[in-house]
């Protein structure tokens, strides 16, 4: 039972970095920076600052996977670390690269004193030299920090490789240098899509949470503290509008991020009542595929 | 120290179970699991399963069976809960509890539950079904067992759509959207009706014996031969998605292998910046292969659903072929590929496709070899040395005319070609099925659920 809670426990009261107290006090915080979660998000969030374990979030587009690791960061007073993953993405723009240009530089700046290449050679591996990306920014820092490694299933298999070192025991291995260790573990948030599947070995390392669309009581809540100018009653109508398109077979169901974009749009026009005109006039905010607007107009029967 | 409690074992016997459902818990996710349950209160059940949840299930299509699994394990309520209207308990047990008047009196209260989509009291209602309608007499003295069929017999909330239709479209909502609500609410009620008999079984029987033999694999292992009408909705839903993550990973695999010959002028280009000193080699790209394929679909009665979601995931990957043409046939052959518009709602092409079915029949029994008679006489031109055949089907020939040298002469006119059968291995062969025949011209590839047929449709490209 060496792995339960004692132990982690006291390793984080002596580097002071308990994230959060409770999964309550997550909801709490999250609320105040703007970010309203339901119970399994703030319990999994929790627990990915207290066991110090890498968070994955996975789901549909637009439902706040990027915002959560921004919110965490906002509420905590941490600096966040972006990794922005594509594909082709490798270790050089990941963890670290030698400044290849400053080196030959000094190799020829060397070249005509009497500076000898065992000398040269020590000085060119060097933290000046060394130009650290976000991985190995994050893990070097000793302020608290947030790592997001956004849409983590647009990288090759490769990357994860990479990750693996990273997520697991927060290192990072620099032949030149030696194996570095963070000073102070970052709080690491991944997201993905789940445009393709994730490895295993990834997987087993991260804590995982799947947010998907919510109830309509919460999203209406969201809608409105994103947007605290939308009437209460129209914010009712917009969220059962949004709820009863989810619902139909559709390409691409709107997301969250399109809800709130839905109601500022409303705001700009100055619509006061969503009516089905306005719904029709408006609908290519929420939906983006030709199809899907022609079925969500002829289901709820927009246009009589 | 919590061996007395008999925690641990239940939290063993639970990732056993978990295990044996098909999810793989490795030991190191079964010590976060320990670890985020010290971590947590465990005031909140909500909490318990988010913590569970976040350290052994990595997938979300495994939630589902995760759930049914946790709510085996960690029940919401024992035996029949704290009864929250004080009249239920003044009614003498077993006595008056069920009668015919107490089942219409229940079926009222159900169709205003299921009308009002109201959750709390349907999940009162459901535990309150099995309870009533749902008791069955055990096999010893004093020992007695719970039907989720029995109660659902008895009480039928199918019967209760109309009603419920009636009251949506009341609340202004539209004839197909009320349809699709009430059919959904009707659905969530019966499993939900199904998950209470679970939990009292494995309340008297241990929940070893449930976790066996009541939990439903996932959407995308389930069977689709097996597959009730809520969940071919749901699976038609996920058809989308799929063809998304193939394409994604067709499209990563193909770069990963793209490097064609050096690039001579972008490296001499590159090593400018690096002191002339060519660090990175650049290299042209190859070019992609693209294959054409040819789909014949079996759509009588049996295959039906297997063929359309084969057809909905080929067109949705249309882009990775260079050109598809799709087949159906029962006992002639019918051309569908005009139906398959890019951007093309999947719902109607559901229903233009059910519509042409007719076409593809003129006695409505499969005829196997009278179809790919009439294919090579009416479509011989669709089969090239570029083309890809498909061929799907249960091989079931109803013991008529096989035109095997039909077959045959289709395989040869083909690049490659394949039978997918949507039967399980082990029925080939058996009653009127000539899968051994068949499968000696063509090779015969087992795909009986969502998870196969992109494993095979990913191969193939």
């Amino acid at each position: 039972m060496w792995a339960a809670g004692p132990g982690a426990v006291r390793v984080g009261d002596t580097l002071d970095v308990s994230w959060f107290a409770s999964p309550a006090e997550v909801a709490e915080r999250l609320g105040a920076s703007g970010y309203l979660a339901d119970e399994s998000t703030s319990t999994t969030a929790y627990l990915a600052g207290a066991l110090e374990k890498p968070l994955l979030v996975e789901g549909p587009a637009g439902v706040g996977k990027t915002e959560l690791a921004k919110a965490v960061s906002r509420a905590t007073g941490a600096d966040l670390v972006r990794l922005q993953c594509y594909e082709g993405l490798d270790e050089a723009r990941a963890l670290y690269e030698w400044n290849y240009k400053k080196q030959l530089l000094r190799i020829q700046a060397s070249q005509g004193s009497d500076v000898s290449w065992a000398d040269t050679h020590d000085d060119i591996f060097t933290d000046e030299f060394l130009l650290t990306r976000p991985l190995l920014t994050a893990i070097r820092r000793d302020r608290p920090t947030v790592l997001l490694i956004d849409e983590v299933d647009k990288t090759d298999v490769e990357v994860e490789g990479l990750l693996l070192e990273v997520l697991s025991d927060f290192q990072v291995t620099i032949p030149e240098l030696g194996t570095l260790t963070a000073v102070r573990r970052p709080y690491v948030v991944l997201t993905s899509n789940a445009s393709r599947e994730l490895s295993e070995a990834l997987k087993r390392r991260c804590l995982y949470l799947h947010l998907d669309y919510p109830d309509e009581e919460r999203e209406r809540e969201i809608v409105l503290s994103q947007v605290p100018d939308l009437e209460e009653r129209v914010a009712a109508q917009l969220v059962a509008t949004v709820s009863r398109l989810r619902d139909l077979e559709l390409k691409k169901a709107p997301s969250i991020a399109e809800s709130v974009d839905w109601a500022r749009t409303l705001i700009a026009l100055e619509i006061r009542d969503l009516d089905d005109k306005a719904v029709d006039d408006t609908l290519g905010v929420l939906l983006k595929h030709a199809s899907d607007q022609e079925r969500a107009v002829r289901e709820l029967r927009l246009r009589t | 120290m919590t061996t007395a409690s008999g925690l641990v074992e239940r939290h063993i016997a639970f990732l056993e179970a978990l295990r044996g459902a098909g999810l793989s818990v490795s030991l190191a996710e079964d010590l976060d699991a320990v670890a985020a349950l010290g971590a947590v209160s465990w005031g909140d059940r909500g909490t318990v399963r988010a913590a569970y949840a976040a350290t052994v299930v990595k997938k979300h299509s495994q939630r589902p069976t995760f759930d049914a699994l946790f709510d085996v394990f960690f029940p919401r309520l024992v035996g029949d809960g704290v009864r929250p209207d004080a009249d239920a308990d003044a009614v003498p047990e077993g006595a008056v509890r069920d009668n015919g008047a107490a089942l219409a009196e229940f079926r009222e209260q159900l169709a205003a539950a299921l009308a009002d989509g109201d959750q709390e009291t349907l999940a009162r209602l459901a535990v309150e079904m099995v309870g009533r309608f749902g008791a069955m007499p055990g096999r010893g003295p004093g020992l007695s067992s719970w039907s989720a069929y029995t109660a659902l017999q008895r009480v039928a909330p199918g019967e209760l759509t109309a009603r419920i239709l009636r009251a949506l479209l009341a609340q202004g909502r539209t004839e197909e959207e009320a349809t699709r609500v009430a059919g959904r609410r009707v659905g969530a009620f019966t499993r939900s009706v199904e998950d209470e008999a679970r939990r009292r079984i494995a309340e008297e029987k241990g929940p070893h014996h449930v976790a066996e033999v009541a939990v439903r694999p996932s959407i995308d292992r389930l069977d689709f031969t097996s597959a009730r009408k809520a969940d071919l909705e749901q699976m038609r839903r996920e058809i989308y998605p799929l063809a998304r993550r193939l394409a994604t990973r067709l499209t990563q695999e193909h770069h990963a292998r793209r490097r064609g010959p050096l690039d001579f002028r972008r490296t001499v280009r590159a090593s400018i910046s690096t002191g002339g000193v060519p660090l990175v080699t650049h290299h042209r790209p190859k070019r992609p292969h693209r294959t054409e394929l040819v789909v014949l679909c079996d759509v009588s009665g049996s295959v039906a659903n297997f063929a359309q979601f084969t057809l909905l995931l080929v067109f949705a990957l249309r882009d990775q072929f260079q050109k598809v043409r799709a087949f159906t046939f029962i006992d002639h052959i019918h051309e569908v590929t005009q139906h398959f518009r890019p951007g093309a709602d999947v719902a109607d092409v559901m229903a233009e496709l059910a519509a042409s079915t007719s076409h593809a029949a003129l006695w409505g029994r499969t005829n196997y070899g009278r179809a790919f008679t009439k294919f090579v006489e009416e479509h011989a031109d669709a089969l090239g040395p570029k083309s890809s055949l498909l061929i799907l089907g249960d091989a079931r020939s109803n013991y008529s005319d096989l035109a095997l040298d039909r077959l045959r002469e289709m395989e040869r006119n083909s690049r490659h070609a394949w039978w997918l059968n949507p039967e399980h291995r082990r029925h080939w062969n058996t009653g009127d099925s000539v899968a051994g025949r068949y499968g000696e011209v063509v090779p015969m590839v087992e795909c009986r659920n969502l998870t196969q047929l992109g494993e095979f449709v990913h191969d193939i490209l």
